[in-house]
């Protein structure tokens, strides 16, 4: 399929083309059924976590029930505004994963302040490119660049952080880029070649 | 110095974070070039481009991303543009779908007509690659249910060489999927907008013009609001971020502080 792929995307042939375009509707197909898996996975793990009355399997249970109970609602009430499946996911789901991901912050602060020593002359160096880049990011390391003011053509700190995220950032970006992307080519390579199995489970 | 409770840390962050949003100090945003060029993109454009707005991300990112979205479809809105709203993720169309409604309300513009707010398909790139080829084929009916082929926007809009301009809005690397399926094969103009610690992953892409430009993080969209001149959530919430960097700043310096001192005793001991 890949070298078929492959010559399907060189050649603008109107068979080619048809041949692209119910691919793409079978991918769709495939896809919805792929969901039907995942539901019945999600079911089956859950289920299996109450049955054996696994740690914390109270949470399997509100999590199967929650489940059903949205799915529930946007079938038989619809998902317009102020139905109760939107409400469900605009007064529950939305704040659970937004708190999730601010708990970040904390963690972010508290790790800082333990972990981000200047041990060596490359951690410093860190140290100093990533309070320039912080400082450059928000407003207020734009108002404290009080040189700027004096001479005009010394960079602010928002100039710095952008010269740190604009050439050393991204000449170190562009090298590991380049090196996932040769990676890929090879593993793609392997793969079509039938050189590279194991994701077919055979363990070569 | 070293050795401060994280209970206390946690509290001073949150003091950081809630207080600014009662008492805003109003510093000014200077504007950088990547947000600029998608702007200055977007005022090129005219009444019967079509701008593709992609939200693809989930609730975790919605506060950085969320009024990027916002502030990018205003400044259609406010210039005529027609717009496609859409979002690759399931949970996307649910977080854009108030925003639409009370963008559209401000500006007085009609669902189907100045634009057109489509639904989730299953299908990732394959919905990429289906855009790309017929719209009609990737989107049968809008989010509300009506058939494309009803909907006077879509009269003109067809493929590939019908869109102006595609937005990707992720947390995710969502922005390859549209660089792959999208910018290679058929050429169409991409910008993006991610989080603020996704950004520095983006700006070989945008050096290379692969990429319009970026708006990175919370501090991109509040530059998208200075330039229409509408501040709005990122502009508040920059306030909220200034205050939460300087103190983990400080809180840097003061381990450090602890950190040489307690080096020095070592060494004059030993």
């Amino acid at each position: 399929m890949g070298l078929v792929f492959g010559i399907q995307y060189f050649v603008p042939h109107r068979v080619s083309e048809q041949f692209f375009q119910a691919f793409l509707d079978w991918s769709v197909v495939i896809g919805i059924f792929g969901s039907l898996i995942a539901y019945f996975s999600f079911y089956r793990a859950h289920g299996m976590r109450i049955k054996r009355k696994a740690p914390a399997w109270p949470y399997s249970f509100v999590a199967i029930a929650m489940s059903l109970a949205i799915a529930l609602f946007g079938f038989i009430q619809g998902r317009s505004e102020g139905m109760v499946f939107m409400n469900m996911y605009s007064y529950i789901l939305v704040p659970i994963e937004s708190t999730m991901f601010s708990l970040l912050a904390f963690y972010i602060a508290s790790a800082a302040y333990r972990a981000f020593r200047a041990r060596s002359a490359q951690a410093t160096a860190l140290l100093i490119a990533a309070v320039i880049v912080m400082l450059g990011r928000v407003p207020l390391g734009e108002s404290i660049s009080f040189w700027h003011k004096i001479w005009p053509t010394l960079p602010t700190f928002t100039d710095i952080a952008n010269w740190i995220l604009n050439v050393p950032n991204m000449a170190a970006k562009r090298g590991m880029g380049l090196g996932i992307g040769l990676g890929i080519m090879m593993l793609s390579l392997k793969i079509v070649l039938g050189i590279e199995r194991s994701y077919m489970g055979s363990g070569d | 110095m070293i050795q401060i409770d994280r209970r206390i840390i946690y509290l001073i962050i949150a003091l950081a974070m809630i207080l600014p949003f009662f008492f805003q100090m109003g510093l000014p945003i200077p504007i950088t070039k990547e947000v600029k060029d998608i702007y200055d993109y977007i005022e090129t454009l005219t009444p019967d481009d079509v701008v593709i707005l992609s939200a693809d991300y989930s609730p975790s990112v919605e506060p950085e991303l969320s009024p990027m979205f916002d502030a990018l479809f205003r400044h259609c809105l406010k210039n005529d543009i027609k717009v496609i709203a859409m979002s690759l993720y399931i949970e996307g169309p649910g977080l854009i779908a108030p925003m639409i409604q009370e963008a559209a309300t401000d500006y007085k513009k009609v669902n189907g007509v100045d634009y057109a707010f489509m639904p989730w398909v299953i299908g990732y790139s394959i919905v990429v690659m289906n855009m790309m080829e017929n719209i009609n084929r990737a989107f049968p009916t809008d989010y509300y249910g009506t058939a494309i082929s009803e909907l006077p926007i879509f009269q003109n809009i067809k493929n590939f060489e019908d869109y102006d301009l595609i937005v990707s809005f992720t947390g995710s690397s969502a922005y390859g999927l549209w660089l792959t399926f999208g910018h290679e094969p058929y050429g169409v103009t991409l910008a993006t907008g991610v989080t603020a610690v996704s950004a520095a992953d983006l700006y070989p892409y945008i050096q290379s013009g692969q990429f319009l430009g970026m708006l990175g993080g919370l501090k991109g969209a509040a530059e998208y609001e200075t330039l229409i001149d509408e501040k709005r959530m990122a502009t508040m919430g920059m306030e909220a971020q200034n205050w939460a960097h300087v103190i983990i700043i400080l809180f840097i310096i003061i381990g450090n502080i602890g950190h040489i001192a307690i080096s020095r005793q070592k060494k004059a001991r030993s």
